[in-house]
């Protein structure tokens, strides 16, 4: 089986499941990676190492900045012409966007965020979590190529073989772009839950400190989100000892304590990290289906019936403010740091 | 400026979703406008409120999907139209993308058609970009925020990496984030205006259209595997001593 594998980038920077998709097409046979943009160099050197047979190259001033339908166009001209069965993406907004209008031009479909992969004869069949991770389904794809993206952190990453090469061909840009990119500014702190091996949450309970006085002059609104930031201060503290990311239920985003792009569930994101710290999160039916995936749950909470202790490995019942630095400080030293 | 906001009906977020002999059950939830659509709402009234012009609230669904465009509008859309037929019913996001196409040719096109993000019960999120791919439209996803300038519209993308910048000519098709704004509460004068509202129900007929043929299937529907997970809970006498024992169980696991 021949697989094309969309490796998505941004400022440089690989989503590490782009790898993964290479290790996942190499069981069943060919991976051809494919890479857009310009100044590609050491992206395509990465995607021969991490194991791909094949790299399509376009690299072209005209596919600089991500824009959907360009993108669209050139990946659907290069498979109309090459033929894969498969075309696997890491699960992202932007190859959402890129493989929901590819496969309208293919005439085919594509199966989202996968987590299993198997195939029945030349069929593929994969699943996929559905009504926010409350059932599983098997679907199949009846147009050619199949297209599926696989969620991260799930298929195993092949090793990385520096100094690996393989076929390389320069393919052509479309560029019927329809929109134009004024500019960009980075998350204020780099937010990425789906590749984290840690992930350090925290709910409502980070505003509840009575022992810490706000500043003078703040409003009871104001003085709540000031103690929850206190709160998330000590679980960033946590988090950075771990190398991991913060994570945060609805509750504490909705009260305005940190971003959306912390927010664990529903509305926000499924993680499957190694290690998954819940504080102060009383376990939403959301928040649980967003992070029970993830290898070991330990959750500190006030509430020793909180819905979250049913999902979790190890549970304290206490107060965070006080559990939270006294872990930072424990995991230090029997971690040599 | 005349604008359409797509939505879709789902099972409340509080349901229980079981499989049940190979189908979807939610027992007695009720049938909710999906929760990221209402978003979709919102920041159309927000544009209608800056710009002035017209919300129209679309649905592809049954006859119970009345409640969802109900909910629309009473958010405060001036009308809504129903897509239903028996036909329907194996519809995948290919498919549905093509029926709401028809439609909104139907409608007599749009400034700005908003969809939410994705949905709560597929999730899949390949709606809106296949809209645009069909009309040949510019696609502008994940929007935080949306300014309309003379005939263009720059939005705030909302991504893993930060907030992106992006313009279009309109017509445009968008889908809306969390950012844009929570959605308001039906009014009970939009109550009183929903309850009476007419709203037309579109045949694949009325379309001019035939059932798209499913290209993606369902094989089997499962119950997730159930996590034995016996919680161990770590007491002592003191933070220090609690965290001491925690730190020891989450080493001996090796995730680190």
């Amino acid at each position: 089986m021949k697989t094309f594998v969309y490796i998505d980038h941004f400022k440089g920077e690989v989503q590490p499941a782009s790898w993964e998709a290479i290790g996942l097409a190499k069981k069943y046979g060919t991976a051809v990676a494919v890479v857009f943009g310009a100044g590609t160099d050491e992206i395509t050197k990465a995607a021969f190492e991490y194991g791909a047979d094949e790299v399509i190259v376009v690299d072209d001033a005209a596919l600089t900045d991500y824009r959907a339908e360009p993108y669209a166009s050139t990946l659907s001209a290069l498979a109309s012409s090459s033929t894969p069965d498969l075309i696997l993406f890491p699960t992202t907004a932007r190859t959402r966007e890129l493989a929901a209008m590819s496969a309208v031009d293919l005439n085919t479909g594509v199966l989202t965020d996968i987590t299993g992969f198997e195939m029945n004869g030349d069929q593929v069949i994969a699943t996929r979590p559905i009504y926010e991770g409350k059932l599983l389904e098997k679907t199949v794809c009846s147009g050619k190529p199949v297209m599926a993206t696989i969620r991260g952190r799930v298929f195993p990453k092949p090793a990385r073989e520096a100094g690996k090469t393989g076929t390389l061909t320069k393919g052509d840009a479309k560029t019927d772009a329809l929109s134009t990119v004024q500019g960009y500014s980075a998350a204020e702190s780099a937010v990425n839950l789906g590749d984290a091996a840690v992930i350090v949450s925290g709910g409502r309970g980070v505003s509840n400190n009575p022992s810490l006085t706000p500043p003078a002059g703040m409003d009871e609104k104001q003085a709540e989100i000031w103690r929850a930031q206190q709160g998330f201060a000590l679980i960033t503290d946590l988090a950075t000892l771990l190398g991991g990311a913060v994570g945060a239920s609805r509750a504490a985003v909705d009260g305005g304590y940190i971003t959306y792009a912390h927010q664990v569930g529903q509305t926000g994101k499924v993680v499957t990290p190694d290690l998954y710290i819940a504080c102060g999160i009383s376990g939403a039916i959301q928040h649980l289906v967003g992070m029970r995936n993830a290898k070991v749950i330990v959750a500190i909470n006030k509430d020793a019936d909180a819905p979250v202790f049913k999902q979790a490995r190890y549970g304290v019942v206490g107060d965070l403010f006080q559990i939270v630095p006294a872990l930072t400080e424990a995991m230090k030293k029997k971690m040599g740091k | 400026m005349k604008i359409i906001a797509c939505i879709k009906q789902v099972p409340d977020s509080e349901a229980k979703v079981k499989a049940e002999g190979g189908q979807v059950s939610w027992g007695d939830a009720p049938l909710v406008i999906n929760p990221f659509d209402e978003y979709a709402v919102e920041g159309a009234l927000q544009q209608k409120e800056a710009s002035g012009g017209t919300v129209t609230a679309l649905c592809v669904g049954g006859e119970s999907a009345r409640d969802a465009l109900k909910h629309a509008l009473a958010m405060g859309a001036d009308d809504a139209v129903l897509v239903s037929d028996a036909a329907l019913n194996d519809l995948d996001t290919v498919g549905a993308a093509r029926v709401l196409a028809a439609a909104i040719n139907k409608i007599g096109g749009a400034d700005m058609v908003i969809f939410g993000r994705q949905t709560l019960d597929n999730g899949a999120g390949l709606t809106p970009a296949q809209t645009a791919r069909i009309i040949g439209w510019p696609m502008l996803g994940l929007a935080g925020q949306i300014k309309v300038d003379g005939g263009s519209v720059t939005v705030e993308r909302v991504l893993e990496e930060g907030r992106q910048t992006v313009s279009a000519k309109m017509p445009v098709v968008l889908s809306v984030v969390q950012s844009i704004g929570e959605p308001r509460y039906p009014s009970f004068m939009g109550i009183r205006k929903a309850s009476k509202a007419t709203i037309p129900v579109w045949s694949l007929a009325d379309l001019s259209t035939a059932a798209p043929a499913p290209v993606i299937t369902r094989s089997e529907l499962m119950n997730p595997p159930a996590q034995e997970k016996e919680v161990e809970m770590i007491t002592g006498d003191s933070a220090a001593e609690i965290a001491d024992k925690l730190a020891d169980k989450i080493l001996a696991e090796k995730v680190l």
